[in-house]
């Protein structure tokens, strides 16, 4: 009997929530606000689905409906990439340690 | 145009990639290096995705032009932004992410041949199951990040927004989204699509508005939880892994950075969720508010006191914030340093509007990150210090919390300022905290107050050092 994919994907969906408890826990609490600012940043992968949706007009009639939440979907999601992924790394750049010339 | 395998492999790289950021924040050293690893993730799922439609026309151009059009806006924010405006701004990202999710929702909906899913109005069950989900959370996401930026950025009083019956109409509201979802799935119907949105846009508004200002934290980690799941939701329907790995990364980040904060006030997830903390105790503050003596002081001999000593512990707060003391205070520190004096920094889980709030107005001031100490690591050095620093914070270092079993902060883990030889206590008035109790350390006998702005009270006594 041929397993359901949505087993699979569920399976992997379940072993990342592992995944991401321990490397969460493993974050130092001086770096949460960068966790957050990145988090923010990559959970805009979602701009795959909106590309798609974007993409999904026909060549007579790029703009339809659907394709214009896919296009607004887009620039929402590349705001947060572009500015979760420079800030964090706007805020990663301030943590120095101490300077040993003293 | 590359097969379905091959871009499914490349998704779960990204994945992975994505999981290596997230492990990079382990220390400050590495944490560069991680972000490099998550831009590189989202380049790769990006490219895969082109390469997978493989449908370059005239749309293709379409969403390169949005993409830099987005892009550009997000560079200038994050360039602009102020590092006091975090909390703002991740609040507001939060709500970007939503309603993307939402839109990608109701394209898929719309246009459900596009993505694979079955043609219009008889859409896939499970499809459909996950992308109704994916849109309440996301649609949950979006009004409610709205309402917590607002607060933040002040557009909005702080205060918790509390009426009669508000539990009873979220917990039916609550219900009829899960029954909408189930009558959706069985009609098909676009109408219970768009009441199904409505309700949740409602639901994420009506859930935010009660929870206080200084819940925040609480409330940031939670919505940055749920654009998780609503991420996820959206990779099921999609059937994309690079977007479930995230989802289920980002749900677990948030749902674990929620707890830390809850622990951190000493209060359950739900009493936070609930809401009008702070404005229903206002009976307990009042009967307790008899006039006590203060001793306050000035700049003067706040430098005094500090010359002679020979270990000093800064506390900042949400107040240090907001008066954009940071950079004054490392000044001060400065000083401190050259008369060989210790001096080092305590941090409160909570302490600001969201985790690691403090952590990076610090780092922004040039403070090395060695010198910065969380609660566990420098709460017994209390004891061996000569002057507490408090600047900005309050509660946090209410010595109530351990004696009083009545008070409503009772058990919070808390600083042990009054442990020091001396504490100078930066506050602009009397005024209680968030918790709308007094603080016993004010009427202490080593307490000295300073009552001033703290950015030109600490700018005063570097000038007295």
């Amino acid at each position: 009997m041929e397993i359901d994919p949505l087993i699979f994907r569920l399976s992997i969906f379940i072993l990342s929530i592992f995944v991401g408890y321990y490397v969460v826990w493993s974050v130092t609490p001086s770096l949460h606000t960068p966790l957050m600012s990145v988090t923010n940043a990559i959970s805009s992968v979602i701009i795959v689905g909106a590309i798609i949706a974007g993409l999904s007009g026909n060549s007579n009639s790029i703009f339809n409906t659907s394709s214009i939440f896919g296009f607004l979907a887009i620039a929402l999601a590349a705001i947060n990439i572009f500015g979760g992924f420079l800030v964090t790394q706007r805020m990663l750049a301030m943590y120095k340690k101490k300077k040993k010339d003293k | 145009m590359i097969s379905a395998n091959l871009s499914a492999i490349f998704y779960l790289i990204s994945g992975v990639l994505f999981i290596l950021a997230l492990r990079g924040l382990s220390s400050p050293e590495t944490s560069r290096q991680g972000n490099l690893f998550g831009i590189l993730g989202m380049i790769i799922a990006v490219t895969v995705t082109f390469l997978s439609i493989g449908n370059f026309s005239t749309g293709f151009i379409f969403v390169l032009i949005f993409i830099l059009l987005g892009g550009s806006i997000g560079a200038f924010i994050a360039y602009r932004i102020p590092m006091t405006a975090m909390p703002e701004l991740v609040a507001g990202f939060h709500s970007l992410v939503g309603l993307a999710a939402v839109f990608v929702a109701i394209s898929a909906f719309l246009n459900p041949e596009a993505f694979n899913l079955g043609t219009k109005g008889n859409i896939n069950l499970g499809s459909l199951i996950e992308m109704s989900i994916g849109a309440a959370v996301g649609a949950i996401t979006f009004s409610g990040s709205i309402i917590a930026f607002l607060k933040l950025q002040g557009l909005m009083s702080g205060s918790p927004i509390v009426f009669k019956g508000q539990h009873p109409l979220n917990a039916i509201i609550l219900i009829s989204i899960v029954i909408l979802i189930y009558l959706l799935c069985s009609s098909q119907s676009s109408n219970l699509f768009w009441i199904l949105l409505a309700v949740s846009f409602l639901i994420g508004f009506l859930l935010i508005i009660p929870i206080g200002g200084a819940d925040m934290p609480v409330v940031i980690s939670m919505l940055n939880s749920y654009s998780g799941w609503a991420a996820a939701g959206i990779g099921f329907t999609l059937e994309n892994t690079a977007l479930i790995i995230t989802g289920a990364l980002v749900g677990s980040s948030g749902a674990i950075l929620s707890y830390i904060m809850c622990k951190g006030m000493n209060r359950s997830f739900f009493n936070v969720i609930l809401g009008g903390f702070g404005a229903t105790d206002n009976n307990s503050s009042s009967s307790n508010k008899e006039q006590r003596p203060v001793k306050s002081g000035n700049a003067d001999d706040a430098a005094f006191l500090m010359k002679n000593a020979s270990s000093v512990i800064i506390v900042p707060g949400y107040g240090m914030a907001v008066a954009q003391a940071q950079h004054a205070l490392r000044e001060m520190v400065d000083t401190l340093k050259k008369n060989d004096i210790k001096v080092s920094y305590a941090i409160h889980p909570v302490a600001g509007r969201m985790p690691g709030h403090m952590n990076v107005l610090l780092a922004e001031a040039n403070v090395p990150y060695d010198e910065v100490f969380e609660l566990e690591e420098i709460n017994n050095d209390f004891a061996n210090a000569d002057v507490a620093f408090v600047i900005g914070a309050n509660d946090v270092t209410n010595p109530v919390a351990k004696t009083d079993p009545q008070s409503p902060i009772y058990g919070m883990p808390v600083l042990d300022v009054e442990k020091c030889k001396s504490v100078l206590f930066v506050k602009r008035s009397l005024s209680p905290g968030y918790a709308g109790i007094d603080n016993d350390l004010f009427y202490k006998e080593n307490t000295l107050m300073l009552f001033a702005d703290a950015k030109k009270m600490t700018e005063d006594i570097t000038k007295n050092l």
